[in-house]
């Protein structure tokens, strides 16, 4: 049986409405920053972000073609599958309807890819409906390059794995495939208020 | 060339004892991608991350990822072509 | 290897940002100098934190030793450094760790490289080198940033400490005629042994230091095969 360890509390928020924190997570004040591999470092030149795939044509900005589409500032919490939460986070992106809209496609599922090889997937229609974001700024700041910069996914509504870092775009599918923590043993959707962490949950 | 947020095998020491059994720091894997060969010790390794990820030091590619899935060690090794336990 | 209860006997303030902390662990299994162990810690609502520390203390030493350098927003050096009480118990697993540990007959000199925390497993090593009346020639070069941040300062600039050299990067005190750098390609080539006498090297601290420290030293022909690396992360201290 596992002692209890005197006196420790850890860093969480104690004093945070439950309704907010979905089970099995713990409320932080901090922004723990999870890396799979090194952090990417481009230059906003050859910054690019492409929807490809299934579509009736690939479409492409570039980083001055991205900032002059309309963007928006939200605030969210956050969920990771590490158990950490952060409530009211505060970040300014470009929403994915915004960037899929003139996008013809029969795709139901979305595979999106950042630098360093990383990928998730989760169903297209997850990233509409003001659900998702391209974002560039987190706090009112350029988003840290270790926090994903300069540009994120952000799908708040699922585990934050699926936020991908340093996306650079989006394939979208007929067929559902596995990214990389989906593929280790991770839950293909992901939703933080059924606790879906793992496959088979 | 190294992130500076990424530690080395030794970090991993308990969890590759639990994982295979035994002290694996001094053991001898050979990158699947380079043909780098070295000992545990000295990969990269992330474990601030939903499992351990585990990269050559030479290439960067991907050798191994722990996840502990309900309690149960998921090993994925496929990036390395050999790994020899310690003698 | 399974978790085992460690009682707090004993707390000492090394620097104002390190603390050691003697535990009594029973039934602990002698170590090697340069392990580490795996500390656990439980919160009332089941939360846990895990970290990894190298032991301070030599194998012949009558208890387990942890130096804890505090970590400004670090969730459990804080704790151990600052709310641990004599009688506390934690939880530990160990010892841990084949590579960096010391080896009794290495056939060469040995060279010993620390950065900031770094020091904690070095300094085991030398207590056991001193413990056994080992005759292995080891010379340590240890790198702070003044004299004040000199963990185990008293052990480590006594009479008997043996062959330590000092590096203060920030601040130096009147009268210093020691090392006052980064530890670089020239300082790493007056300090340690020539490559041809093939040294076995043990090198820990910060990522960024022992990237640093192992290159210089790789450059001035050592064989990579024989400079032994533990990094801390980018602090040098929680190891997560």
């Amino acid at each position: 049986m596992t002692r209890i360890t005197r006196g420790f509390h850890g860093r969480r928020r104690p004093d945070v409405d439950p309704a907010r924190v979905p089970p099995g997570q713990y409320v932080t004040q901090d922004f723990p920053v999870l890396s799979a591999g090194p952090t990417p470092h481009g230059s906003l030149e050859n910054w690019s972000f492409t929807i490809r795939g299934q579509v009736d044509q690939p479409h492409t900005w570039t980083w001055d073609e991205f900032q002059a589409l309309p963007h928006e500032t939200v605030t969210r919490d956050i969920h990771c599958v590490t158990k950490w939460s952060k409530l009211d986070t505060v970040w300014t992106g470009v929403s994915l309807d915004a960037l899929l809209e003139g996008v013809e496609t029969g795709a139901e599922y979305v595979t999106a890819f950042s630098d360093g090889g990383y990928t998730t997937n989760l169903p297209l229609e997850d990233l509409t409906g003001g659900r998702a974001w391209i974002a560039f700024a987190y706090d009112d700041e350029p988003l840290a390059p270790e926090h994903g910069g300069p540009a994120r996914l952000l799908v708040p509504h699922l585990y934050f794995w699926k936020s991908a870092k340093w996306v650079r775009g989006l394939e979208l599918q007929l067929e559902d495939e596995p990214g990389f923590w989906e593929g280790y043993g991770y839950h293909n959707y992901g939703d933080p208020w059924r606790e879906q962490r793992y496959a088979g949950d | 060339m190294t992130d500076s947020q990424a530690l080395d095998g030794n970090a991993i020491a308990g969890t590759l004892s639990e994982v295979f059994g035994g002290e694996m720091t001094t053991a001898v894997g050979t990158c699947g991608h380079c043909g780098a060969r070295g000992p545990v010790a000295e990969v990269v390794v992330y474990t601030r991350a939903p499992g351990v990820v585990v990269r050559c030091r030479a290439c960067d590619g991907l050798l191994m990822v722990i996840t502990q899935v309900h309690g149960v060690f998921c090993v994925d090794a496929l990036g390395l072509v050999e790994l020899q336990a310690p003698a | 290897m399974n978790w085992q209860p460690g009682t707090v006997l004993e707390l000492i303030e090394q620097t104002a940002r390190t603390k050691s902390i003697v535990f009594d662990v029973p039934g602990w299994s002698r170590h090697r100098a340069g392990q580490h162990v795996d500390v656990r810690l439980t919160a009332e609502d089941g939360y846990q934190a895990q970290r990894s520390y190298s032991i301070a203390s030599a194998p012949e030493d009558r208890h387990i030793e942890l130096t804890v350098e505090r970590i400004d927003d670090g969730e459990v050096s804080p704790f151990l450094a600052d709310e641990l009480l004599p009688g506390d118990e934690i939880e530990l697993r160990g010892p841990i760790g084949g590579y960096f540990a010391w080896e009794e007959a290495p056939e060469t000199p040995v060279f010993l490289v620390g950065g900031g925390s770094g020091i904690v497993p070095l300094r085991a090593m030398l207590r056991h080198h001193r413990a056994t009346a080992s005759a292995v020639p080891v010379r340590l070069l240890y790198s702070a940033r003044s004299l004040d941040d000199v963990i185990y300062r008293h052990e480590l600039t006594a009479a008997d400490a043996g062959d330590v050299r000092l590096t203060l990067t920030r601040r130096q005190p009147a009268g210093w005629t020691g090392y006052g750098r980064r530890v670089d390609r020239e300082l790493a080539a007056d300090v340690c042994w020539p490559a041809a006498e093939r040294p076995l090297v043990y090198v820990c601290g910060p990522t960024g230091f022992v990237e640093a420290v192992a290159g210089a030293l790789v450059s001035l022909g050592h064989d990579p095969a024989r400079i032994r690396t533990e990094r801390f992360g980018p602090t040098g201290g929680e190891t997560p």
